[in-house]
């Protein structure tokens, strides 16, 4: 029995103690790749041994106390319980220590702010539950996902143990990539509720609200890949958007770019040509895995009360023009897919379930139709402050 | 027998007892029965809020999904803390309030009795009907506690159930502090000036003002989250020209003050108790007056620590990263106060000092994190992390929740007569102090190694630290069944020892209650003490 096995081994853990945990697991902060995150590692450490010292003072006085000041060593009690002078020595000696610690804060905080003469910007848009990346110099945009192993693994009661499952929940399917010892301007946006974006290797978080922008920079000095989750409570699938970056060297990120460039190119081009049912079915299925399942389960049985069936719903099996009107802009709980999913996939997954799941309506709509209606969608607007 | 007793005050007309019967909790106006109907509705509450933490902890057993759905989970981090905060921590603090202030002041009950009744019941209301959302269409809110916009805007059809009930709990809370401000301030024994109040008292009066300024507060943030998704404003919505942030400051400015209002009069009972064992005055009772005060005052101009994220102009970021490390320097004060009260003390170790000397070390520990959060670069990377799950657990539990149970312990043998199990109590303590850190230590660990809050899985290598916070989290559980089966024991006899007027040795130098018989009569006070302990003159 496993979890047996792990009790007994979260049990051994807590009788010897600490440091007998996993090899990669870390108890402190992690110093991370940048300038930035050594300066806020150095602060954490700074503020962490202030905190020591502090306790050790505090916390030694007062077990003296309670080791000799007892009643049953037969001490008697004195009586004194004021005094100006002391009052006054542990109001000035916090605040110096809090002017010590503000100094350094101070200067690590206008370091991040300061995004002049970057480089290259993202920007990154939260979207109810995954990660838009959009290179502003190169023109390449995607979506990042939670990849296909760890979704499957993360159903409720799927059977697959988390374990056999490589980074587990903080794999994507399509991640950020960057070049490094380059300065990074990322410009956050949210499109639906509110994210937030953090790898804790870069040192710092930064929330992507709908209707504002925010920014923040950084430049990784070391190549390597660097994970990180949404941190902002953001609905059902919030611990379920992970995010991937891959720092490079220089010219590896620029043959990246070129073949990025190359895919847009062919991804286009499949979006023109005309499909077949089958072949549309085949795709709409996998489709379906990466982005439906989680709501309407994979055999689009639903969730009563919640999440509704596909199945023979009257959505799915009625006009196939309205359900992709629905598809395009969502409806409560069910975000707007309009600029998630490109041409060809919404295509897919829209002729999928009325061929799969159990219907069998036997329509189908092209890639290039859905592509005129994205077309329609109303760009997201932004306040121009911030 | 101390001569406050009122008996012989009676002229024409007999004793007022207790209405016989059920009805007698129910139409109540005796500060003595409401304060016993909170206090028991804040444990009811408390082991409701429980079970959801423990269904919590039972799904981060291990990684993967294994017990509850996603939503669902996030309706329980909501529901829990809510139930928690508005049900638990806040209705026992009132609760004591009730018993304890008219006790303390020399007053023969609260300044205005009916409404003290209906604030009760009201509360009763509001958590029933925040709990009835659990049942309706689309789930509870799972929005978080703090009810952000946009997403809060997707609830189901608990949406406005949810936000009717915070303003029938805001309304509860009003009443509440109203009748506590008027109490203390019109109803003193006449030689009692206010600085020579208990520092209870001290606390709840300010604690009772942050809640008048900060309840309409929220409501008012509610509202305005009611006609944006059923009337077409938009204030909270960036596509009609408002501002989603915007919530969050108004949100904070209540929030803030209401952590305070759950952690002052833990402050207030643990400067009760420590004094009465230390067999000490309490050490410098007129700056821990101006320490409250001032942490009160401070409350209200640090709200956007909670939001140094959202992308702040730098110059705000630093002025709330100053304004917050400021908060250090009166709760410094306050816990080197307690310790100088224990400092050349004769100290004994029942339980209720136990549980207090336990708040003092664990509040502290939960200060610390504090003030490490504070410094808002470093915030970047604890910010929504389990270190501030720990952190504010730190402040919550073994603070404030080992000071509602202290005060039980230390007020239940003068209310009822009966001395409670001391070795089983002892007991209880020891399981609660060593699982509260087994449950809320390990996720410092887990907060920096970059496990973020709310979620209902996570990454394999976080593993070990959640199984150990987990099988923590159900031994304290656990051990509050022992709780509760000590606090029955304790009404339905005790020990059957002997207790005292005073309880505990000398109590009486240290406040007016314990002049009183034990248990307490129905009626005290009705012609106010001539003296008043005056311990720190």
């Amino acid at each position: 029995m496993v979890k047996t096995k792990q009790l007994f081994a979260g049990l051994a853990l807590m009788t010897t103690g600490l440091g007998t945990a996993q090899a990669n697991y870390t108890l402190n902060l992690m110093e991370g790749v940048t300038s930035i995150s050594r300066d806020v590692y150095g602060l954490h450490m700074l503020v962490l041994w202030v905190c020591v010292f502090i306790g050790v003072a505090v916390f030694g006085t007062m077990f003296y106390s309670i080791y000799f000041h007892r009643k049953s060593r037969g001490y008697k009690a004195s009586n004194f319980h004021e005094s100006t002078k002391v009052e006054i020595l542990w109001t000035i000696i916090p605040t110096v220590i809090l002017i010590v610690l503000a100094i350094p804060a101070t200067k690590v905080m206008l370091e991040m702010n300061d995004t002049k003469d970057s480089e290259m910007s993202i920007k990154v848009t939260g979207w109810q539950w995954k990660w838009e990346y959009e290179y502003l110099d190169s023109g390449i945009r995607f979506f990042s996902s939670l990849d296909e192993a760890s979704n499957k693994a993360r159903q409720l009661n799927s059977g697959i143990d988390p374990r056999t499952v490589p980074n587990y929940l903080l794999e994507v399917d399509k991640p950020l990539v960057v070049p490094i010892n380059t300065k990074i301007r990322f410009l956050f946006t949210a499109a639906d509720v509110i994210h937030s974006w953090w790898v804790p290797q870069l040192g710092w978080k930064k929330d992507t609200i709908p209707g504002y922008i925010n920014e923040a920079w950084t430049s990784v000095d070391k190549a390597g890949t660097y994970r990180g989750q949404c941190t902002e409570l953001c609905g059902r699938d919030h611990g379920f958007m992970p995010i991937v970056v891959i720092a490079m060297e220089k010219p590896d990120y620029e043959a990246w770019v070129a073949k990025q460039q190359g895919v847009a190119v062919e991804k286009a081009a499949a979006a023109e040509k005309d499909w077949s049912q089958e072949d549309l079915i085949v795709k709409g299925e996998s489709v379906y895995a990466n982005n439906c399942a989680s709501c309407h389960m994979a055999d689009g049985a639903g969730l009563a009360g919640t999440f509704p069936t596909i199945t023979g719903s009257s959505v799915v099996t009625g006009d196939i023009n309205a359900q992709v009107e629905l598809m395009l802009k969502g409806k409560g709980m069910m975000p707007a897919f309009g600029q998630m999913l490109d041409p060809v996939d919404f295509a897919a997954v829209s002729t999928f379930i009325r061929n799969g799941l159990g219907n069998s309506v036997g329509d189908s709509i092209q890639p290039a139709a859905i592509k005129s209606l994205q077309a329609a969608i109303p760009a997201v607007k932004y306040d121009d402050d911030e | 027998m101390s001569a406050v007793v009122a008996e012989h005050e009676h002229d024409d007309h007999h004793d007022h007892g207790p209405e016989k019967g059920l009805l007698r909790w129910i139409i109540t106006t005796n500060h003595k029965d409401i304060g016993t109907l909170y206090l028991l509705f804040a444990l009811a509450m408390f082991f409701v809020g429980g079970t959801m933490a423990l269904i919590i902890r039972a799904e981060l057993f291990e990684p993967g999904m294994q017990f509850v759905s996603p939503q669902f989970f996030n309706s329980m981090t909501t529901m829990h803390a809510l139930v928690m905060v508005f049900g638990a921590v806040m209705p026992g603090f009132v609760g004591f309030a009730n018993w304890q202030i008219p006790l303390m002041i020399g007053a023969p009950d609260m300044a205005l009795p009916r409404m003290n009744n209906m604030s009760f019941w009201l509360l009763v209301a509001g958590i029933l009907m925040l709990a009835s959302t659990l049942f309706m269409e689309g789930g509870a809110p799972a929005s978080g506690w703090t009810l952000y916009p946009p997403l809060v805007l997707q609830t189901g059809a608990a949406f406005p159930f949810a936000i009717f009930s915070i303003h029938l709990l805001g309304i509860s809370s009003i009443m509440g502090a109203i009748n506590i401000i008027a109490t203390i301030l019109n109803m003193r024994a006449p030689k009692m000036t206010l600085m020579k109040m208990p520092l209870f008292v001290w606390t709840w009066l300010i604690t009772a003002f942050l809640l008048i300024a900060i309840m309409p507060v929220f409501a008012g943030a509610v509202t305005m989250l009611l006609t944006d998704r059923f009337f077409d404003t938009s204030f909270f919505d960036a596509a009609g020209g408002g501002d989603p942030v915007l919530y969050q400051h108004i949100f904070w400015f209540f929030g803030h003050p209401e952590v305070y209002v759950m952690i002052l009069p833990t402050f207030g009972i643990a400067s009760t108790i420590i004094p009465v064992f230390a067999r000490k005055p309490l050490f410098g009772y007129s700056s821990m007056v101006y320490a409250t005060a001032a942490i009160a005052f401070l409350s209200f101009i640090v709200w956007a620590h909670h939001m140094f994220t959202v992308g702040m102009p730098v110059a705000g970021e630093l002025y709330f990263m100053y304004a917050t490390m400021l908060i250090a320097i009166p709760t410094g004060v306050k816990i080197f106060n307690w310790t100088a009260t224990m400092w050349k003390g004769s100290m004994t170790f029942e339980t209720p000092m136990l549980f207090s000397i336990a708040f003092v070390v664990l509040f502290t520990m939960g200060g610390f994190t504090g003030l490490m959060m504070s410094l808002a670069p470093v915030d970047f990377q604890y910010h929504d992390t389990y270190f501030i799950v720990a952190h504010f657990h730190y402040t919550l539990v073994p603070a404030s929740i080992f000071i509602l149970m202290a005060g039980g312990y230390f007020w239940l043998p003068k209310w009822t007569g009966n001395m409670y199990d001391e070795r089983l109590a002892k007991f209880h303590f020891w399981l609660s102090v060593i699982s509260v850190n087994i449950l809320f230590f390990p996720q410092h660990f887990l907060g920096l190694a970059g496990m973020p809050r709310r979620i209902p899985d996570y990454a394999v290598q976080f593993t070990d630290w959640n199984m150990v916070s987990s099988i923590g989290a159900f031994i304290f559980g656990f051990s509050q069944l022992l709780f509760l089966y000590i606090v029955i024991k304790t009404i339905r006899g005790g020990t059957g020892e002997e207790v005292t007027d005073e309880v505990w040795e000398d109590a009486h130098k240290h406040g007016l209650e314990w002049t009183l018989p034990s248990p307490v009569p129905y009626h005290t006070f009705a012609t106010p003490p001539e003296k008043i302990p005056t311990e720190h003159f």
